[in-house]
This record gives C-alpha cells, structure tokens and sequence, in this order.
C-alpha cells in the first residue's frame, strides 16, 4: 500500500478521552477489523468475477473506518443498521466471514440462508438489523430500534447508516422529525462518499454551508461533521453522539466524509466517468482509512510494517477459506422457499394453521 | 433483410421519438441523463436533447413522480423512470392516489399524462427488494393504465402510445429482456412513417389450434417456447396470445383464442394471489364457459418473496418446462 496518506490525526482526537483509554491491543484490533474487511471484499469481487456470486455486489472499500471506528464504541444495548452496502458493518459487528460469504454464494449456511444475499446481511443476535436494499428504508427502522430501547428503559443507541443520496428520500426526513419529537436515542449517519451511484453530492442535494447534517437544525437536533479517514475522529464525534443517546435520549445527525475506492456496484460500468481517475487515485493513496491508521499506529510505535504485512496476510487467509467454506456449503433446499415467510406457519401454530396461506398452484 | 434491434434500443427509439414529436415530453429519473441510464435505455439522449429535457433525479421517487403528476396538469408531458419498478412502492401515494384519482375527484377538469416506466422482474438474484411485479397491483386501481411489453417491437410501439396517452400510463419492462433483439422496421418502411401501437391490443405472437397459451411481459417468451416443444415432442399446436397491455385490456382476443382452443393457462411472472391470471380466469368462465374443455390454469411465479440464491430463485420463475407439463394435464 502506498505510504503517501496526507492526513493527519490532530491530537485533539487522539487526546480524546475514548481515545486516550484505548489499549495497544484496542488499536491493533481496530486495524485488523478494517483489514479483515478490506480482504473479505476482495476476495469476494474474485468470486463475483468467477461468476460464483449474482446479483449486485457493492464494495465499502475506502469507507472501512467509518463502521469500524463508530461500532468499535457500542456496548449491549446498542443497535446497528444499514443500507446495501453493508459489509463492513457485518464484519465489525463481529458476523463471521463465512456466513457472510457463503450469503453472497447463495449457500445455506450463508447468514440469511443464501436468501437475502449482497444487499440484506442480517445478525439480530449480535445487534445487527440489515442490510436494506431501497434506499433510505433503513432509516425509519433505525428510529423505531432506538424507539424499542427506550421503551424498555434501557440505556442503548440505534445507529442507522446511510449514503449521501439517501439523505434526499421523504422517509428519512420524516424519521428525523420524529426522532426529535420523541426525544429517540438514534444517531443517523450519513456516510458521505461524494456520490449516490453516478451522482455527485453537489447534483444531488440542496444543504447549507455547514454540510449535509446541518439539515438537523430544521428538525432541532444536534449534528456533526467529521473526517472519516481517521479512526480517532470518528470515536471522538461518534461517542459525543452516544452519550447523548444514552444520557439524554437525544438524536444526533452526523455527516462522515469519505470515499469509495471502487465503483457503485461491481456493474457500474461508468466507474471512472463521472469522477476522474485523478481524484480516485488521490482519495486511494493520501486518505485510505486503512493506510492512515496503520501510519499512525507505527508513529505510535504499537505495530511494525511486519506486524502489518503479517495482518494482512492473516485476514487474507481467513477470506479464502470463507470462500472455499461457501464453495464446498450446499445451496438451499427447493423447499426453503416457503419457509421463513410467516412466523405463525414456520411455528406450526394454530394460527399459522388456519386458512390457506399459500396460492401457488 | 428487416432490420434487428435490442428491445432497450426499441424503446430509446420510441422515447427519442417522442420527444422530437412533442415539445413537453421530458424525461425524467435516477441516472437517466449524464449517466446513460443505469440500463442504459436513455443513452445518448441527454447528449441529444440536453438539461431541460432529460433530468437527472436525487433518490426521491415520491418527490419526482408527484411533480411530475403536478407538471402534467398543465399540459407537460414527463415520462418517469424508476430505476426498478419495485421502488414504486416508495413513490406510492403519488401513483395510486394522485395520479389515478385526481380526474375522477375534480369532476373531469383535470387529466394526468404521465407516464411511469422501468423494469419489473424478478429472476436476476437482486433480492426481494428489488424483484416485485406489481402490474397487478397496479390494474387493479381504475384510473391507471398498466402495459408490459415483451419483444422490442411491442416496446416501440407501445412507448409511443404511452407517451400520448392523456392518462397515467404505468410501463413496465424486463432487465431480462432488454438485450433481446427482435425485428423493428425503420420509419421509412412503415406506411405511416412511424409504429405506434394502440394500448388495448393483444397479439397472436403464435398461431394454434389445440390451448391458447394467454401471457404478458417476458412470460410471453416463456410461452412461446413451451409451445415449441409442446409442436415438436408432443404434436400439440399451442396458441400464444400476448395481452402486451393489461388495462386496458383485449377481452374480444382472449375470447377469440379459448373459443378456438377451447382450453387456456395464463402465464405470468406476477405473483398469484389476485394475480393477472386470475382476472382473465374469471372473465374466460364468465363468458366462454361452454367453449372451455378444461379449466383454466394458472402459472405464476412462486408464492413468495424473490430467494436471492441465483439456482433456487431460478425454481420461482415459470419455465417452458412448467408449461409443458401444465399443458399436458389438460390436453
Ligand atoms: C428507493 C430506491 N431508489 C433507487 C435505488 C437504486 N440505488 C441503489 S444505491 C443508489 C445510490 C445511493 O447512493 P448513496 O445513498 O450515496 O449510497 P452509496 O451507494 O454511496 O453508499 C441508488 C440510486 C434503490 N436501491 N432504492
Ligand atoms: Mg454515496
């Protein structure tokens, strides 16, 4: 990886109390969780181009710190959830690679059952609600989790990710203005990676100066606007945000910038049309989140180059056998597609008993 | 030779068209000007026809096609492209109840133009999120016209209808189809000098004497090569009837075809539950009750949200093999 990243940490976020408190141990796992990220991707655009995967593939690489950095801070009574792009965020919540990879191989024991696939990750036992495909959907659910958690007076968060184009769609405004009314604990975070597909920001959306999250200030709440390349910046701002879930139970909109190395989706075939090569190499060699960190983490003098290189060797590994365990998995039974539709049914309840619930044939 | 096009590049023609025909034709979407079209249906045309007639859309569908229900009440004539037809669901209120009511509610002082096109299919492993079929959904609200081209003919022809049609046309196409090609004569062949095809006509797209195969959208290429292996394994000559649009609908046709056959299967890549099928059913025993020699059967595509895994999802789809078998039960 090139050694030219140009960002630079300010002490101010280092200095940050959650970052101060962070061990070696802490920082090392930070990098390796972007690390393991970065290689199941790769590993996956592989298999895509194997034909081993259908469907859409679109990648988080460029965007690693943003889940990392932000879900690194939650603690049990924290919820997470996502739009399409939501690998990364599979990967930091603690999902396997090998469920998650044998989802995109439309295996059984992917972890939907090989039926959701790229775009719609689930793990409610690791706090972890999708995985949405239309754009925006997501956002209304994230209210309603942080709605759950307060209502059962407990002290916990939703955070609810998504794009720069999906800040532009009704349901999310509307979640905003109830977020604020009902004093909800969500802090929704806009990962602004400068398009929606072929898009620029600047085409897409009207906003003030201070950026897409100061849109908040007509809802009342509170925002934010942080630098995404560095892991320190986005605790710092991200735990801000947490404390006011937990202490207040107010939301927070936060805009993080950031970059997508590659295109839209692996189909968009006009990857390097609406944005230059130039720009795409800059972003890909003086802001990768994942170079920026292991920079810093060598000033620090916490890891080696050799550390590094064994990392990612490590996490290259474990991607491959991800996707020799997809491979060898079985795909679904022809019958699993009438189960997991309703509950009552897949229980064999009286209810899921009673009239016809199927119609075909 | 006649000439050859893609069904994607029959229905740029169609759009190009009409807007060189009419002044407020604009096109409006996600990614259909500077982009090209995410299907690339509307390449080229931003570069033809510029900024004020092709405009890029943010991710609002709610927002854009209500406008465009507004801007059509005074004359402008926007044709909406929805990235999927799924994301419909999204811009609901505006399809199904501005554009299908406002007439009705004003007394027949106002009229909605519009028309709303993308691709509704499944079968391309993207997801229950992304593979509804709501033609039905859609029929079943007067007010609202639904058409579902399946060759590159029908597409042209048909666009050009849509777009001149005073009501809200919803356009439904198939990612699965755009690369097929099929014979579209240029402007200089046809007699009138350009294809329009009137909204409300089916099309014997397979002459037969034996079971009306009645179909639309890519089903329709499902149909016909059921009916194939129905002529050469089993000597049964299937009639396939393409409605290509569903309301307003050719009843005469679809009465003409079972009174012939005497015995019918709907197709389609709908869902069943008070699918297409089960409205042509309904009517085909209402009034050809006594040509039937057998009932009419359905085939959909399974009861079930799309399964993202590409070899199971590909078992939720009709197949020629279905239909055959289907079709061998009451022959
Ligand atoms: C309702 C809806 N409209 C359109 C799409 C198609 N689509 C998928 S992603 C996307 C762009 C979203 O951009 P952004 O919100 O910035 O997220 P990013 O892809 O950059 O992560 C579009 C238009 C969709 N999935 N859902
Ligand atoms: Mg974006």
């Amino acid at each position: 990886m090139a050694a030219k990243t140009k960002s630079k940490p300010t002490a101010e976020y280092a200095d940050a109390p959650i970052n101060a408190s962070l061990t070696d141990e802490d920082k090392i796992e930070l990098l390796r969780k972007m690390v393991r990220i970065r290689r199941f991707e790769q590993t996956s655009l592989k298999h895509y181009q194997g034909d081993k995967i259908g469907g859409f593939l679109h990648l988080y690489i460029g965007q690693e710190s943003v889940a990392v950095g932000s879900i690194s801070l939650l603690g049990d009574h924290d919820h997470v959830i996502t739009a399409y792009r939501d690998h990364g965020h599979a990967l930091a919540v603690g999902m396997g690679m090998n469920e998650c990879m044998a989802e995109l191989f439309g295996k059984a024991t992917g972890c939907s059952k090989g039926k959701g696939g790229s775009m719609h990750y689930f793990a409610p036992d690791k706090n972890y609600w999708g995985g949405h495909g239309i754009v925006g959907g997501q956002t209304p659910l994230g209210a309603g989790l942080a709605f759950g958690v307060k209502y059962k007076g407990l002290k916990g968060s939703c955070l609810c990710y998504l794009g720069d184009g999906a800040i532009n769609q009704g349901a999310f405004h509307e979640s905003l203005n109830l977020a604020s009314l009902w004093d909800l604990p969500v802090i929704y975070i806009i990962e602004n990676n400068g398009y929606s597909m072929g898009t620029s920001q600047a085409r897409s959306s009207a906003y003030p100066e201070g950026g897409l999250a100061q849109r908040a200030e007509g809802y009342n709440m509170a925002w934010d606007k942080i630098e995404g390349v560095s892991i320190y910046e986005i605790r710092a701002g991200v735990q801000k945000a947490l404390e006011r879930a937990h202490e207040e139970s107010r939301p927070t909109l936060i805009e993080i910038m950031t970059y997508r190395h590659k295109g839209h989706s692996v189909a968009d075939a006009n990857a390097e049309k609406y944005r230059t090569k130039e720009e795409i190499q800059k972003y890909m060699q003086e802001h990768d989140p994942i170079d920026f960190w292991k920079r810093t983490l060598i000033d620090e003098g916490v890891i080696t180059e050799d550390d590094y290189k064994k990392m990612n060797k490590e996490a290259g590994d474990e991607a491959n056998a991800a996707a020799e365990f997809a491979e060898k998995s079985p795909f679904p039974d022809e019958s699993a597609i009438f189960d997991d539709i309703y509950w009552e049914v897949d229980n064999n309840t009286e209810a899921g008993r009673t009239g016809r619930h199927f119609f075909h044939k | 030779m006649p000439r050859e096009i893609t069904y994607r590049e029959a229905l740029r023609e169609g759009l190009d068209e009409e807007l060189a025909h009419d002044e407020n034709v604009i096109i409006i979407g996600e990614e259909v000007a500077e982009y090209n079209g995410a299907y690339k249906v509307t390449e080229g045309l931003w570069k033809k026809w510029g900024d004020k007639r092709l405009i890029d859309a943010p991710i609002s569908e709610a927002g854009f096609i209500g406008m465009g229900i507004g801007a059509s009440m005074l004359g402008i004539r926007p044709v909406m492209e929805l990235m999927f037809y799924s994301f419909a669901y999204v811009a609901f209120d505006q399809m199904m109840n501005n554009a299908a009511t406002c007439r009705y509610m004003s007394g027949g002082l106002t009229h909605c133009p519009i028309v709303v096109r993308g691709p509704a299919n499944g079968g391309t492993n993207v997801g229950a999120t992304h593979s509804h079929t709501p033609e039905n959904i859609f029929a079943n609200m007067p007010g609202l016209k639904v058409v579902s081209p399946s060759d590159a003919y029908d597409v042209k022809g048909l666009i050009k209808s849509a777009i001149r049609d005073n009501d809200p046309v919803y356009f439904m196409e198939s990612t699965v189809l755009y690369g097929m090609t099929g014979e579209v004569p240029s402007n200089d062949e046809l007699e009138d000098g350009e294809l329009i095809i009137p909204l409300g006509k089916a099309k014997v797209k397979r002459e037969g004497s034996d079971i009306s195969l009645i179909a639309h959208g890519r089903a329709v290429v499902t149909s016909l090569l059921a009916a194939e292996i129905l002529a050469e394994k089993y000597d049964i000559n299937a009639e396939v009837l393409d409605l290509r649009s569903i309301r307003p609908l050719d009843e005469a046709a679809i009465m003409e075809t079972v009174r012939k056959t005497h015995r019918a299967i709907y197709i389609e890549e709908n869902k069943p539950f008070c699918g297409v099928g089960a409205q042509i059913s309904s009517m085909i025993m209402e009034q050809a009750f006594d040509d039937l020699d057998a009932p009419v059967l359905r085939i959909t595509s399974a009861d079930a949200p799309a399964f993202y895994s590409p070899p199971i999802e590909k078992l939720q789809l009709p197949t020629a093999e279905e239909i055959v078998e289907r079709a061998l039960t009451i022959c």
